[in-house]
């Protein structure tokens, strides 16, 4: 084994960073949190003009799995905006995989500029972890379909040029053989877009289909094919691409603030005992957060679908940042509690953020049951409860 | 990068997997309490060359790296083999980096290499002239242990401990033993002889790290067969939801300490050849040998004490009988993750690596 990145890896990396040293200014992290929008077309741009993108897309171009863990690692440890990348991205792969010319020259070609969005349109108000039982339905008219529905969770819809919808277009078979997967441009008449506040400081919305028609050529993948079209944007999804090292800004905000703290005790926060044995394990479980991250990686890089190990690195990266950040929640007590940009908050801010974003790690992109039922019925082999 | 394993670490890996199994495994470790040793599987390990395969080839071993040894120890762990294998190789390859002092006989002798000189490693500071709860010191003819700053060895013992006596009754039924280190030899004094030590005890602490893997890993074996085949309300137990999801959590854990008991092997082998790594936990960059080290032992115990404790309750009241194996590794793992220290003490000498010292 050889846990060192390479030269080529390690050079690009060296080259990311360079760039997030130019780029990621205060005013980038302080917008993105006072709009709860963590999408940043400028910052996207700058990425793309500096040739850092292009390799952001799984399977294009000739950059490995193993440089794209290494671009979006590097925005998340830094705290940068990269949701709307990451999906803009993961949409732009599956595009890649299973797209048309059409959709490659429409929609893949301009993404890479940094300048478009996609936002993704799976879950619905009735159907989250049930996925296949969505209820949006596309009804074939000549050369049309038109589109019916109503979509829940459609982060960065506000932003966004495309969505991919996932929806039904055949209700007379079992449920995941009759959904077809399409890309929508979101200018088309009928869509709406409505925002979703959360209590954390990022902004999701509801989105609603009323008669929306669309081309047959903005089809993805096979009609009836679309569970399958899901299955490559889920195996990009989960772990390789961001959200598997939230603790990494998290422990190093606490521990500079740990080294300025005064201890009701006496002394400095970061002579605690108790403080210095949390910082500990989190910098040990951040290393087994990356490590779990990279093997997915690897899996991908050596032609493989890292379906599981992705699973495996998000179930333990998201327990692990939450048990975290409610240890150091509950260290630095009432300071604490205190916001963003407020008097005397700890860690300027960020614990309260960090309490408020965690509970949704384990939520979305596939719950923690949803990818516990994944290891032990593909992985341990247990029959299925469901 | 690369994180498959060399075709030579698949070959070594197959070999050992093949011999614990055929010559340890849980029906032997329970023939071996209590006092944890098979005088009949160590006859038959050294005819394999384990005993010095760690030791280099200049000073007459096998020439194998840690990373080496942690995929043998691995399989070891699986099997829960009654073997001093991890002390007498990591006490064989600091024997063997030491310089010859009076040059009237090898650090390293013939016996040691072959095994047929067992030597254990005192991982904790000697008190006093004594050396307490020693891991294998009930088995082993020598033991190195640091004394102050003065790094010694004792025996050779003619006759050890083995089940007499000297064996101290414990939780895992390991060869435990204290030892008297008053006619010591020294080997070494100073600065020098403490680094030597603690470079050892990060060798323990990784191989006895990827040793808690592999019983983990079996650990979680023994639990899902034996969900899949009992049965309660007419159903294998294994197929409620609330039994799945006891085990579903453990492969993620048990694989994440495989993946850094592996990266701090690699790391050791660095260090060996002069690369220093690096310890910046604000990027979560860590290439430092001992930094991992203490992150292995740490992780891989979370992952074994939790795979054994999930794996004993989902076996219901059989878990708790003698009968069944689970009761072996649980209490294996146990003592092999405390057997240095307090988890938590360790963290916090984690923490004066990566963080800015307490005052």
């Amino acid at each position: 084994m050889d846990f060192s990145l390479g030269d080529r890896a390690e050079a690009f990396r060296n080259e990311v960073r360079t760039f997030l040293g130019g780029h990621l200014t205060a005013d980038v992290v302080e917008r993105m949190h006072a709009t709860g929008t963590f999408n940043d077309k400028d910052f996207n741009a700058g990425l793309a003009e500096a040739g850092l993108l292009a390799g952001a897309v799984p399977g294009y171009g000739d950059r490995d799995p193993i440089e794209l863990y290494v671009l979006f690692n590097e925005l998340e440890k830094a705290g940068a905006p990269y949701d709307g990348l990451a999906v803009t991205m993961l949409v732009a792969g599956v595009i890649h995989a299973v797209g048309t010319d059409f959709h490659r020259a429409e929609v893949l070609e301009r993404l890479l500029t940094g300048r478009y969005n996609c936002c993704l349109g799976y879950s619905e108000p009735d159907h989250g972890s049930d996925l296949a039982g969505i209820a949006t339905r596309a009804v074939r008219d000549g050369d049309e379909w038109v589109i019916d529905g109503q979509k829940m969770w459609t982060t960065m819809a506000h932003e966004a040029d495309w969505v991919i919808l996932l929806t039904r277009t055949n209700p007379d078979v079992p449920k995941h053989k009759g959904l077809t997967m399409f890309l929508v441009p979101m200018d088309h008449p009928g869509i709406e877009v409505r925002p979703v506040p959360t209590m954390a400081t990022e902004r999701t919305n509801a989105t609603f289909y009323d008669g929306v028609r669309v081309g047959d050529r903005w089809r993805l993948g096979e009609v009836d094919g679309g569970w399958s079209v899901m299955g490559v944007a889920l195996a990009f999804e989960r772990g390789v691409m961001g959200g598997t090292n939230p603790a990494v800004p998290l422990l190093r905000h606490v521990r500079q603030w740990a080294a300025e703290a005064m201890s009701p005790d006496g002394g400095r926060m970061l002579d605690d005992p108790l403080l210095r044995e949390r910082l500990a394990r989190t910098a040990m479980a951040n290393q087994v957060s990356q490590l779990l991250t990279l093997r997915a990686a690897w899996i991908a890089a050596t032609g493989g679908l890292p379906g599981l190990e992705g699973s495996m690195a998000k179930l333990y990266a998201t327990e692990r940042y939450q048990q975290a950040v409610g240890w150091f929640q509950q260290m630095a007590a009432a300071e604490g509690l205190l916001s963003f940009g407020v008097d005397g908050s700890a860690a300027g801010g960020w614990i309260d953020y960090d309490g408020r974003h965690s509970p949704v790690t384990t939520i979305y992109g596939g719950t923690t049951e949803i990818n516990r039922n994944n290891v032990a019925e593909r992985h341990l082999g247990l029959p299925r409860s469901r | 990068m690369d994180l498959d394993l060399t075709e030579d670490q698949e070959t070594i890996r197959a070999v050992f997997a093949a011999f614990f199994d055929g010559e340890t495994g849980p029906a032997r470790a329970r023939e071996a309490e209590p006092t944890g040793f098979d005088a009949a599987a160590w006859e038959r390990l050294l005819e394999t060359g384990a005993p010095g395969m760690g030791v280099p080839e200049a000073d007459g071993g096998g020439g194998a790296s840690l990373a080496d040894l942690a995929v043998v120890a691995i399989e070891a762990g699986a099997q829960i083999a009654p073997l001093p294998l991890v002390d007498h190789g990591v006490a064989a390859r600091l024997l063997s980096g030491l310089p010859n002092r009076n040059g009237s006989e090898p650090t390293v002798d013939e016996g040691i290499l072959a095994g047929s000189t067992i030597v254990g490693l005192a991982i904790r500071p000697a008190l006093n002239g004594s050396a307490r709860t020693v891991p294998s010191g009930a088995v082993a003819h020598r033991v190195v242990a640091l004394d102050g700053d003065r790094l010694v060895i004792d025996g050779p013992l003619a006759e050890v401990p083995g089940a007499g006596a000297g064996h101290l009754a414990n939780h895992g039924c390991l060869p435990l033993a204290h030892r008297d280190l008053s006619d010591a030899t020294v080997l070494a004094t100073g600065p020098e002889a403490v680094a030597a030590h603690a470079r050892a005890v990060d060798e323990w602490r990784t191989l006895t790290a990827a040793t808690l893997v592999g019983m983990a890993r079996e650990a979680l074996v023994l639990g899902v067969e034996y969900v899949q085949e009992r049965e309660q309300f007419g159903r294998p137990v294994g197929s409620f939801q609330a039994v799945q999801h006891l085990l579903a959590d453990l492969p993620g854990l048990i694989d994440g300490a495989h993946l850094l008991a592996s990266k701090a092997a690699w790391a050791g082998d660095r260090a060996t050849d002069g690369t220093t790594g690096v310890l910046d936990v604000d990027a979560n960059d860590v290439t430092n040998f001992s930094a991992l080290a203490a992150m292995a032992l740490i992780a891989a115990g979370e992952a074994a004490t939790l795979a054994t404790d999930r794996s004993l309750h989902v076996h219901g009241g059989y878990g708790f009988s003698e009968e069944y194996d689970i009761q072996l590794y649980y209490r294996r793992a146990r003592a092999l993750t405390y057997l240095l220290d307090d988890p938590a003490r360790e963290c916090r000498r984690l923490a004066g690596m990566i963080l800015e010292p307490a005052c």
